[in-house]
């Protein structure tokens, strides 16, 4: 599914990542856990296609096809989605009508037909009632004076509606209580399937007890360092970063 | 000294120029050499449909300066009515259009500049608004690249009056929209806002002046635009508030996006106060399109030009959604997700 192999970007001409290797198969789900300033993010926003991120070398890859020669919403219509850190918020624009344009938008790049309205409300409605979300906050501007947990469920439900094949998730935890972390954790573990891959980025230990990885990985000074199963993340929180940030 | 006057006398010396403090941004008299003969007469019956004919249930027509002028709305009665300002060929032409609307009268006048040709046209329009009374103006502005308008208003408000204006313009050659109202304070509410959407090498110019002379009033006021190409846009908003005229509550924003390096926006919003009891604020931002935002909507799917528009719509959302007139409100988001691509 994802290869990156070697990859090296920078962003203001600093190198951030640098020689950042990483296979993720179908089916799998990865956690990428690091130190704060170990490129986590900056691996999600060069995957995703971010202006102001340069890959100087290596590359990635999704299925075989070179991701990074294509534009950021040319990837999300190949399957590509990044569940935000801290989502935006999109004044004057009603959350279903910024979905119903994203999900129309990558139909049309993929040659498919475009979903009419009632289609689309049906799908909204059995989609919010599963991760509990209130049809009629979907009506109003796209996380516009949402909570953080509100903005993080969000983002869930995006990432419900457009089904992607690929789903990065960064720092999803931050800023949700147990609840809504339990519901949020519901709603990414129902995306799990044999033809689907997650890149789970997490400062913290706490959100795999909810989704369980397959592999874990330690991002420190902008490559992988160590790599393991579950357990290794165990052993992250009890021993912190600390061995893994001087050996980068 | 007036652009009425220039007209009339053919004197251009007698244009407004950017030696006047109200002018400099928009130099009539630097642009016009020589003021162009008058227009010709114009046959209504044969000119096409106006933006909003069919909301209205009284049409007048104003074409090349010439037509009725006078909107009257008797105590207690509603009336929409369709005011459409019509200049064709390359002439000049003023007009004037008084509006009186009586105790408790409500009336929601359509607004439409329509133009086509070099002309240089102006209109004066006076509106006065008893006690009570209830106006909602909205202004569709869709001149020629080449023509040069000057719509100037004057409003007065009666206490308890109620007066909400929205001007959409898509700028012409040179366009001056000017609004002055004045405030009796007494509970009447004013709102003035404004859309200017511009391309290419257009020009919109949005003055207002509230005066605010006594107790009591509030001023509500909000204009958004969008520049692109060469454009430029003028913003001035002055709210004065007189000495006694306490608990006045007047709020102005003026926020633009500029598309293009060679845009221009010009904004000058003025509060001069010389009450002590009042609550006032302005704000004013001039900038691109938040990035972070762009990148939210591309990487959801939407290519660059989709997710442009439908942020830049948004942007302009907020003023066109203060509109009233449920008609007027579809007519004019229509005329705006056009000019924006949408």
């Amino acid at each position: 599914m994802l290869s990156v192999s070697n990859l090296h970007a920078t962003v203001d001409d600093k190198e951030i990542l640098k020689g950042l290797s990483l296979d993720v198969p179908a089916g799998e789900v990865h956690a990428i856990m690091g130190p704060n300033g170990a490129g986590k993010s900056t691996l999600s926003y060069v995957l995703t296609g971010r202006q102001g991120y340069e890959v100087t070398q290596g590359g990635a890859t999704l299925d075989g096809e070179d991701l990074l020669a294509l534009e950021a919403n040319e990837r999300a219509a190949k399957g590509v989605f990044l569940s935000f850190q801290y989502p935006l918020e999109i004044p004057g624009v009603p959350a279903l009508t910024f979905i119903r344009t994203a999900l129309n938008a990558q139909k049309k790049a993929r040659g498919e037909p475009e979903v009419t309205a009632p289609e689309f409300l049906k799908l909204a409605r059995a989609k919010a009632a599963e991760l509990k979300i209130d049809f009629d906050m979907l009506k109003r501007a796209l996380n516009v004076g949402f909570s953080g947990g509100e903005k993080k469920r969000m983002e869930i439900f995006q990432m419900a509606m457009l089904s992607p094949r690929f789903l990065i998730l960064d720092e999803t935890d931050s800023g949700l209580d147990v609840d809504a972390l339990r519901i949020v954790a519901d709603g990414v573990n129902a995306l799990r399937s044999p033809e689907r891959a997650m890149l789970v980025i997490t400062h913290y230990q706490r959100l795999l007890d909810y989704i369980k990885p397959d592999r874990v990985h330690v991002l420190a000074g902008g490559k992988i360092v160590a790599s393991g199963g579950p357990e290794l993340a165990l052993e992250l929180e009890r021993e912190g970063y600390e061995k893994y940030a001087r050996a980068a | 000294m007036s652009v009425a006057s220039a007209i009339k006398t053919r004197d251009a010396a007698e244009l407004p120029g950017k030696r006047d403090e109200d002018w400099r941004w928009t130099d009539l008299r630097g642009l016009i050499r020589q003021v162009p003969a008058p227009s010709a007469a114009l046959d209504v019956a044969s000119l096409p449909a106006g933006p909003f004919d069919a909301l209205a249930d009284e049409l007048l027509v104003v074409a090349n300066g010439q037509g009725a002028a006078h909107i009257g709305v008797e105590p207690g009665e509603t009336k929409v009515v369709a005011l459409r300002i019509v200049s064709r060929g390359d002439g000049s032409h003023a007009a004037r259009v008084s509006v009186d609307v009586e105790v408790a009268g409500n009336l929601t006048i359509l607004e439409s500049y329509e133009g086509e040709g070099a002309y240089l046209g102006q209109t004066g329009l006076i509106l006065s608004l008893a006690k009570d009374a209830v106006v909602e103006r909205i202004i569709l502005a869709a001149d020629d690249a080449e023509g040069v308008t000057v719509s100037q208003a004057q409003v007065d408000l009666a206490p308890g009056a109620s007066f909400a204006q929205t001007v959409l313009t898509g700028g012409a050659r040179r366009q001056r929209l000017e609004t002055i109202v004045r405030h009796p304070g007494g509970h009447a509410d004013l709102r003035l806002d404004g859309v200017y959407l511009l391309a290419d090498k257009r020009h919109a110019d949005l003055t207002t002046s509230v005066t605010h002379a006594a107790v009591d009033g509030t001023t509500q006021q909000l204009t958004k635009g969008v520049v692109r190409d060469q454009a430029r846009a003028v913003f001035q908003g002055k709210i004065i508030v007189a000495e006694g005229a306490d608990r006045t509550d007047a709020r102005m924003g003026h926020h633009a996006l500029i598309l293009s390096d060679r845009a221009e926006v010009d904004a000058k919003p003025e509060l001069e106060i010389y009450a002590d009891d009042v609550s006032c604020a302005h704000g004013n931002t001039v900038g691109a399109l938040d990035e972070d935002a762009l990148f939210y909507a591309r990487q959801r799917g939407m290519p660059e030009a989709v997710a442009r528009a439908l942020l830049t719509e948004a942007f302009i959302g907020e003023v066109i959604d203060r509109i009233d007139h449920e008609g007027a409100r579809d007519v004019v988001r229509a005329w705006a997700a056009e000019r924006l691509g949408a």
